[in-house]
């Protein structure tokens, strides 16, 4: 600013004032920058404010009806909303299709991802993982409705060759499904946890005279556990509220079974159910969405805040 | 004595040859996950892919079917999730690196970011639908809006509540994809040197001015490279959509943000999740041209990372 100027007239009075006032005005602009920085923070926030809210009252109010009872929904084996004279609202078919497909997907997920993680990080060449890497990213970029597809008019068809027994819509193709689209993350964060741990630790195993397969899986993994353990948390809660790819190859019936070949409805499926059909904002149906959309919410959360305690309690700090 | 060692170690070896082998084996069942998802979806919809597909709409016979509204669609969706989620993601990101104090509300700041990551898009989609589409009902309904200014046919219209519009569609998946956002733009920020920083300050410049005319240059391709990647994922998604209720049967494309709409994914869920296999292999059609849409994000996010790793 004042560069321009002659620098006798620096100690004048006229630019002493001048630049007393542009110091208050510099002053000004830095505290609104942050203000306003501050408030685009605070959205976050009210985000969260905003679900536990919502679902709270329009859970609440879900109890409140007398169609309904809060042991009802929380013991009940019976999940049927849109059928019958007698609706029942028993959670416990929907936690069983969700919990279903979420342990198919994650028989797929973790070894794979893990496993992957664990050849990108410690024995892959930098070519063979500038070929793999851009490949997961591809894979983690699929849009999840394009699995579902897949699920649909690949796996399934597939699986009814092998399996004469298995329904059309079921648990087994969408967690195949699902467990496809979750490697990539379990993998890409696994691998970065494995690179995290430091060379010193490498370089002793091999001086004890341990094999790459050794220094891998007794010396470099367990150091990295903590950062794997909350990657597949992580996917879990993926799995957990996936909803495209089990509203197109899970099926619409809830019921409580551990077949994997069975057709089951998940959490997030009924959800979809019910907004995509022409229920009134009012009904019953439509305010259950809701108290399953805060069980949903309240599993998810308690695996993110799990993982989060993990990485922060037994993480391995190298100087 | 000198045996038995050389037998274990051969041994070792062996077994470190094994579990490489099988690494390779794992890790290249995924990419043949990848590979079959496009061939097969390629062998399924190559055939119904022309130009008719772009310019028809949806319609009840698949040979008709096309995707000019579900495009056009997910054109003002993204356009309405780029204003809003990467300016306030971006200046949270600020903030928490740049001005925060290391207090409690700022963990609790980011604790919660990484907890809304990790909601589903689905509640996403509900809370959308009860705060934007909605608003409670304190503004009577969907179809009968309390305030409704200018003309629904032209740009100029404005109502409350929103309803099921695109403004409510963006601004839904604004919120999805926000976290994300601030994530990515938090490395990018965190990977400017504090060295130049502190010379500008030095300098006397205020913060504000560090970050304006230091940081933020510095950060901007990473910044993109994360928000092209997020805005990406935005374009993929269809269940928050689904729930504020996007429509199925748009014969129309989007005169205001506060038109009814459809979206790629959702036309595509539609398509595939009908019993005819005609219908699939429109799906098939649309999957691939909106895997085109998304192959052009990533590679512009993939340039710029190039570039800017090239540079530093």
């Amino acid at each position: 600013m004042t560069g321009k100027e002659p620098s006798t007239t620096l100690c004048s009075n006229t630019s002493h004032q001048r630049g007393g006032r542009y110091l208050i005005w510099k002053k000004l602009i830095d505290r609104f920058a942050r203000t306003v920085l501050g408030c685009a923070a605070s959205v976050s926030i009210f985000t969260m404010v905003a679900i536990v809210i919502v679902l709270g009252t329009e859970t609440y109010s879900f109890f409140q009806l007398e169609e309904v009872s809060v042991s009802d929904f929380f013991l009940g084996t019976e999940w049927s909303p849109l059928l019958g004279a007698q609706k029942h609202f028993g959670i416990w078919p929907l936690i069983c299709g969700t919990l279903l497909v979420t342990l198919v997907a994650s028989l797929i997920s973790i070894p794979l991802g893990v496993i992957s993680a664990i050849f990108l990080a410690e024995y892959a060449p930098p070519i063979v993982r500038n070929f793999f890497k851009p490949m997961l990213e591809i894979l983690a970029g699929v849009p999840t409705v394009v699995y579902g597809f897949f699920a649909l008019t690949v796996i399934t068809p597939a699986l009814q060759s092998i399996w004469s027994g298995i329904d059309f819509y079921n648990a087994l193709s969408a967690g195949l499904a699902v467990g496809i689209m979750c490697i990539p993350i379990v993998c890409s964060i696994s691998e970065d946890t494995i690179r995290s741990v430091p060379n010193s630790l490498r370089e002793g195993a091999y001086a004890l005279g341990g094999t790459k397969l050794d220094t891998s899986l007794k010396v470099v993994f367990p150091s990295a556990l903590s950062g794997i353990v909350s990657a597949c948390l992580l996917s879990i809660a993926r799995a957990i509220g996936e909803t495209m790819i089990v509203a197109l190859a899970a099926g619409n019936l809830a019921q409580l079974t551990l077949n994997p070949g069975a057709q089951v409805q998940t959490m997030t499926a009924y959800m979809v159910q019910i907004f995509l059909g022409d229920t009134d904002a009012i009904g019953v149906e439509y305010k259950s969405s809701y108290a399953v959309a805060a069980t949903l919410f309240v599993m998810t959360l308690s695996l993110t805040l799990i993982g989060a305690i993990v990485t922060k309690r037994y993480k391995e700090v190298y100087n | 004595m000198s045996r038995l060692p050389r037998r274990s170690y051969k041994k070792k070896r062996m077994y470190n040859y094994l579990f490489a082998t099988f690494c390779v084996i794992v890790t290249s069942l995924s990419v043949a996950a990848l590979f079959t998802l496009i061939i097969t979806i390629g062998i399924q919809g190559w055939h119904h892919l022309d130009i008719d597909l772009l310019q028809s709409y949806a319609s009840r016979f698949p040979e008709k079917a096309g995707v000019k509204a579900a495009v056009w669609g997910t054109i003002w969706l993204c356009g309405i999730c780029v204003f809003t989620a990467i300016p306030i993601g971006v200046a949270t990101a600020l903030y928490l690196e740049e001005f925060a104090k290391k207090n409690k509300i700022t963990s609790a700041i980011d604790i919660n970011i990484s907890n809304l990551a990790g909601v589903p898009s689905i509640v996403y989609g509900i809370i959308g639908l009860t705060v934007f589409a909605r608003m409670f009902g304190l503004f009577g309904t969907i179809n009968d809006p309390l305030v409704e200014i200018g003309n629904p046919m032209t740009f100029f219209y404005f109502r409350l509540p929103f309803g099921s519009s695109l403004l409510v569609g963006g601004l839904t998946l604004a919120l999805v994809v926000l976290p994300i956002i601030i994530v990515s733009s938090r490395e990018a920020v965190r990977a400017v040197p504090s060295s130049l920083r502190e010379a500008s300050l030095a300098l006397g410049a205020s913060r504000w001015e560090t970050v304006q005319k230091v940081v933020l240059p510095k950060a901007i391709p990473g910044i993109l490279t994360g928000s092209i990647l997020s805005v990406s994922r935005a374009i993929g998604e269809a269940a928050p959509i689904l729930v504020i209720g996007g429509f199925l049967f748009i014969r129309f494309t989007p005169e205001n943000v506060f038109d009814d709409f459809t979206a790629m994914p959702l036309q595509i869920f539609n398509w595939a999740s009908r019993p005819q296999e005609e219908f699939h292999a429109v799906a098939a059609s649309g999957i691939i041209v909106l895997l085109c849409v998304l192959l052009v994000f990533n590679s512009i996010a993939v340039l710029l990372r190039y570039r800017f790793q090239g540079k530093s």
